[in-house]
């Protein structure tokens, strides 16, 4: 998958190199040690997958319990008059606010963030590593120290914002644009400035330039963005929950978090077929991501992986 | 502060030349003005509601805008809550850190066998272990939240594997002020972005290094410990920070697993004053001293991030 694989694979795959002192001892562990970790990772697997497959299991039982398995039904998505997803008014709003939110939101962050990065590139002054420098405190800063200030700023100096929708998309982006900025930013410094130069060399203006040359090139992690705001925005808590008015704007996470608070004693399988719904949206998100991604990137090395770790690891 | 950056974007030469120096501060210019406006402003006011007064009748905060006339009481009331006699805040401030470190721990005591294990030995399967791992990345928090909460139910299948494995009598009841539940909650939530942070360190070291350790008689374990290790501390204290920052904001968790006021954390505190009247300052001087608290950590990290993003990229 990445660069790397096939020399790194080597030496635990490869037999022990001619002579080498004591290779048998070490092959032996060789074989026995990764089996161990190996056993490890497949706990950690079961461990982290399992409870989620669950979830969605039980989103499809018939019955109304979380636990017993009473048989199969869409019941909690499309059957029942009063508390499926289809039918219950604020869980059928709360599907149509995340999409909401995060198309718009999706549609504005990626494009500002994009420039910016681009911007902020070429600038190449004091001025532009402060502002750089801002975007990359904007995400790491924990959720809540931000939600809690743009709630203030939202009740008490920008008053003209109401709480709701409009809040919520205008923080969204705020906090959202840190990931098309930063990945675009990588993907500019591994291009560099050649291609550009060799445009303009051959008679392209600048903005030519960047629309012709720099932009195609840019796409793909242009779109590695769109999926990973997109996917963030369904996923976002905590600033949809300190701006939301009313019940008209509460999203998935939202409602899952009001109904099912202190030990879920309202969670019914609705709850879990709401959740089913967010965790298609993104799974679908990412899908369809990943394979216009790749399809992107055809012939380019290390592909795929630097979608998702790249920024968060930096770098 | 809008005004800064239009400024900013005005100051360049004219165009005429075939590369305008106006073009690049006008493209950065709406992200950086809606970082100014909605990013570096809400901390302002803040600092504003931190050190204004209370409507005393509607209860309000009433903040006050010019920093000459701030007021020390909301700052004086939260330090008293956490130090003072009746410091009911104390407690809270403690059980928040021992959670934030005990999850952090854990957090990365699973995150490394397992990113050492996709980064290192595993094969040709990496891209589909990859896969694998990352995955609970894109499955929503909240629906992690409630998938464990089905599974610490009464009768949910952890107190019937419990039961049936003879280790309890009766029913645990997990969902009420267990700080157990808690922890894991946290270490469920955050330990997919601590195995993406380690990965990519871990795929990053040179394998020709611990070739080397090799060739010149260091066992597998000694490889690990004097060559693996020490190249993956600085990677360690990013994944230790990427969990702990939003973990001591974190107060979803707490509020989904056990919601009673024995586990509360920081962030419920700070996240209740902000809908109980007359409290808006008292969460604002919280949210500050948050702040301050983790400063450091976030530009040691967003100057690491600048560092490694000079040599390499995506």
């Amino acid at each position: 998958m990445t660069a790397g694989t096939a020399t790194q694979g080597a030496p635990d795959v490869a037999p022990a190199r001619p002579g080498a002192a004591g290779r048998m001892r070490r092959s032996r562990r060789r074989i026995g040690r990764p089996s161990a970790l190996r056993g490890f990772v497949w706990l950690y697997l079961l461990w982290s997958l399992a409870p989620v497959a669950l979830a969605i299991l039980f989103s499809f039982n018939r019955g109304s319990s979380v636990t017993e398995w009473q048989g199969f039904s869409l019941r909690w998505y499309t059957g029942d008059p009063y508390y499926s997803v289809l039918h219950d008014p604020a869980l059928h709003a709360a599907v149509i606010q995340t999409v909401r939110l995060a198309v718009l939101t999706t549609v504005v962050a990626v494009p500002v963030g994009a420039a910016f990065a681009i911007g902020v590139h070429r600038w190449r002054s004091r001025q532009a590593s402060a502002w750089t420098f801002l975007m990359l405190l904007a995400f790491v800063m924990p959720e809540l120290i931000f939600g809690v200030g743009i709630f203030l700023l939202f009740t008490n100096l920008l008053t003209i914002v109401r709480l709701g929708t409009t809040a919520q998309f205008l923080a969204l982006v705020a906090w959202n644009v840190s990931w098309p900025a930063i990945i675009v930013r990588a993907r500019l410094q591994s291009i560099g400035d050649q291609y550009e130069e060799a445009a303009r060399d051959l008679g392209a203006s600048s903005v030519g330039a960047i629309r012709r040359v720099l932009l195609p090139m840019l796409f793909p992690a242009v779109f590695a963005s769109v999926v990973l705001v997109f996917a963030g925005v369904v996923d976002d808590f905590v600033l949809v929950d300190l701006l939301s008015s009313n019940a008209q704007s509460q999203p998935m996470s939202v409602i899952i978090y009001t109904l099912g608070a202190h030990g879920g004693s309202a969670a019914a399988p609705a709850l879990n077929a709401l959740a089913t719904v967010m965790f298609a949206m993104s799974i679908v998100a990412v899908a369809a991501g990943w394979a216009v991604y790749r399809l992107l990137t055809r012939g380019e090395r290390n592909r795929g992986a630097g979608l998702a770790l790249g920024p968060l690891a930096g770098g | 502060m809008t005004r800064t950056a239009e400024a900013g974007a005005g100051a360049g030469t004219r165009p005429g030349t075939r590369q305008p120096r106006w073009l690049w501060p006008t493209l950065a210019v709406p992200g950086a003005a809606w970082l100014a406006v909605l990013f570096l402003l809400p901390f302002y006011v803040v600092l504003a509601v931190a050190g204004g007064t209370v409507n005393p009748l509607f209860l309000n905060a009433v903040p006050i805008w010019n920093p000459l006339h701030w007021q020390p009481g909301y700052v004086r009331q939260v330090v008293g809550d956490l130090f003072g006699a009746g410091a009911f805040l104390g407690p809270t401030v403690l059980r928040t850190l021992l959670y934030v470190v005990v999850a952090s721990a854990a957090c990365l005591l699973i995150a490394y066998p397992v990113a050492y294990f996709v980064a290192r030995q595993a094969g040709r399967r990496k891209g589909l272990y990859l896969v694998a791992v990352v995955a609970p990345f894109w499955v929503s928090y909240m629906m992690r939240m409630l998938a464990w909460q089905n599974l610490l139910q009464g009768n949910g299948f952890v107190n019937r594997a419990l039961s049936a494995a003879h280790l309890i009598t009766q029913p645990v009841n997990w969902l009420s002020g267990m700080p157990v539940t808690v922890v894991l909650g946290l270490v469920y939530g955050y330990v997919p972005y601590v195995i993406v942070v380690l990965y990519a360190g871990l795929d990053r070291i040179d394998g020709a290094l611990l070739e080397a350790a090799r060739d010149l008689g260091l066992g597998r374990t000694r490889t690990f410990l004097r060559v693996t290790l020490p190249l993956s501390k600085e990677v360690v204290y990013a994944g230790a920070l990427i969990t702990a920052l939003p973990m001591a904001g974190d107060f979803y968790t707490n509020t989904m697993l056990s919601g009673v006021p024995t586990t509360t954390m920081i962030g419920n505190v700070i996240s209740d004053s902000l809908s109980t009247p007359g409290q808006g300052g008292e969460g604002a001087v919280l949210v500050l001293f948050l702040l301050i608290v983790m400063l450091a950590p976030m530009i040691w990290y967003v100057r690491g991030t600048t560092r490694a993003g000079r040599g390499e990229a995506l």
